[in-house]
């Protein structure tokens, strides 16, 4: 019996010591990636990288400007078609479809969520770039945002269920159209989450790289308009990383640096909003 | 109880259940009738044959056993029931003499206003909670007088007079419930419901409802489910009871409870079943 117990204790004590590790090596591997970006990066991480155009081949110096400009100028692109298509599709998922239906652009959603980003980027270049001939912003932002349409979609769908029907309810026995409720009682209470849903799509593909590489392609020069090649930031890290030069591979770690942090700020402010109180109480 | 003093002379006689005044001295005025009403959830019929009239500037209350369709049927007197598409209703249930089916959802909403269960403020804060009907509909003047009367109305007034800017969420339970009545009181409606008003708060909040119930009666006329028949008894002048989906009694409160004509009332309000 006491020696039963003794083994007891010395297996809680195993997988206790255990699953803190698992836990430890999971939170680990971020502050690791974010030390080993400042190691390398962080020198790089001038007033000259944001400020200026790529250096050209074969002298040091120079920064990332037009990159980070493309990569707003393609992720506004993208919002701009990611978050109405989601927003609007969850509201009528959420408010308005049957079961079936419901069930059916659900898990077509999740199934375009799983869809290879290479494969995004190759569904919008047969799409966008083959008709117009030229690799342009309007691809990148479109095929960003063909990623950010079921990422809106489910979130926010969820978040507009966690509304209870009372409130809904409440409304509509004042006289509120359906339509009316929605856009005055139910939307202003899961606003929270919404704007942390959009913001997560946004910080997910802020990073992405496939879908660019034959859409936006990059630039080492500013990209006026809208129907241009243009640089991005994570197509610039890829460009720079497999590059020969030492002075390359240096920008390359400060521009991941960047990102990184971009992503980063972008989590952050999304979980403060969303634990400032959510807006509706829980019954 | 004061509530009760009048309708004592009203005879009733089940099953037509239409309170005639041969005697009274002040006669009845009915708000809404409801005839021969049948409703059924897809293939269940909840209620059976239902007929009982509300009368004007009374609060009409129903009871009933859980289950028996009390909350059904206040649904139905403002179409709430239509949030459920499998539902059916068959029946005519008239407000003022105009079928309720024949006009638009949303005007007989604002004629027939509704409070709940569980207080559902709207994530707003005060003022907008009481303002949110007016302004859906478009009121003109001055919303912030109409709010001030509709929680003064509320008995709410003067414990949110100095914070009406704030979140409707900081209230107490009872407080919100007030506040919900408040709200719907805004839009000036002929006829509120209340569907179990009490169920969720304590005593104190509970009485503090009652009495506003009772002084409500001149602004409004009064249909409320209650589970507590000395709820019912307290601030009601005519009491419906109903028992799986059929209306057993409809009498004037005090003579339901004193001398009821069915023995399945008599079984119930003396608390053998439900």
């Amino acid at each position: 019996m006491n020696n039963r117990l003794r083994y007891r204790k010395l297996l809680s004590h195993f997988m206790l010591t255990m699953t803190g590790l698992c836990a430890f090596v999971a939170v680990a591997v971020l502050f690791f990636i974010l030390g080993y970006l400042v190691y390398h990066g962080g020198t790089s991480v001038s007033w000259d990288f944001f400020t200026k155009l790529p250096a050209p081949v074969g002298e040091t110096g120079g920064g990332m400007a037009n990159a980070i400009v493309g990569s707003a100028k393609l992720l506004l692109l993208a919002c701009l078609l990611g978050v109405p298509i989601g927003f609007f599709g969850a509201i009528y998922l959420a408010e308005f479809s049957g079961s079936t239906t419901a069930f059916i652009v659900r898990y077509a959603a999740d199934l375009l969520n799983g869809v290879p980003s290479i494969v995004i980027g190759i569904f919008a270049y047969s799409l966008v770039v083959l008709p117009f001939k030229h690799f342009s912003a309007l691809a990148g932002g479109f095929a960003l945002g063909l990623m950010m349409i079921p990422i809106t979609l489910r979130s926010t769908e969820e978040f507009l269920r966690a509304v209870p029907r009372s409130m809904r309810e409440g409304a509509m026995a004042l006289g509120a159209s359906k339509w009316k409720t929605i856009a005055s009682v139910v939307v202003p209470a899961a606003y929270r989450g919404i704007l942390t849903a959009v913001l997560l799509a946004f910080a997910r593909v802020a990073g992405e790289t496939a879908p660019l590489l034959f859409t936006a392609f990059g630039n080492r020069f500013w990209s006026p308009g809208w129907t241009q090649p243009i640089a991005s930031l994570p197509v610039m890290i890829f460009t720079y990383a497999i590059a020969p030069y030492d002075d390359w591979h240096r920008q390359a770690w400060a521009a991941g640096l960047v990102l990184l942090g971009l992503i980063l700020i972008i989590n952050i402010v999304a979980r403060v909003i969303l634990s400032r109180g959510v807006a509706v109480p829980r019954t | 109880m004061a509530s009760v003093r009048s309708a004592v002379s009203v005879n009733i006689t089940p099953p037509v259940a239409t309170p005639a005044s041969r005697e009274a001295q002040s006669p009845l005025v009915m708000r809404m009738t409801v005839a021969k009403v049948n409703f059924f959830y897809g293939p269940k019929q909840v209620l059976f044959d239902i007929s009982l009239n509300i009368a004007s500037n009374k609060v009409t209350s129903l009871i009933g056993p859980s289950g028996c369709g009390k909350s059904t049927l206040l649904r139905i007197l403002n179409r709430m029931h239509e949030t459920v598409s499998s539902s059916r209703v068959e029946g005519d249930i008239l407000i003022d003499n105009q079928n309720i089916f024949a006009q638009d959802v949303t005007a007989l909403r604002r004629r027939v206003g509704m409070v709940f269960q569980r207080p559902n403020p709207f994530p707003k804060s005060i003022f907008e909670n009481v303002a949110y009907g007016l302004r859906i509909n478009g009121t003109k003047g001055s919303l912030s007088e109409a709010v001030e009367k509709s929680l003064r109305h509320a008995a709410l007034w003067d414990e949110v007079k100095d914070q009406l800017h704030k979140s409707a969420y900081e209230l107490s339970g009872g407080q919100q419930q007030r506040l919900c009545i408040a709200r719907a009181l805004a839009v000036e409606p002929e006829v509120l419901l209340l569907d179990e008003p009490c169920s969720a708060l304590d005593p104190i909040s509970t009485a503090k409802i009652e009495e506003l119930l009772v002084q409500l009666k001149d602004l409004c006329t009064i249909a409320i489910v209650t589970h507590n028949m000395q709820q019912a008894a307290r601030v009601s002048d005519f009491t419906a009871f109903l028992l799986t989906g059929q209306l057993i009694e409809f009498s004037p409160t005090p003579q339901l409870f004193t001398t009821p004509s069915d023995a399945r009332t008599e079984a119930y309000i003396t608390g053998r079943f439900g």
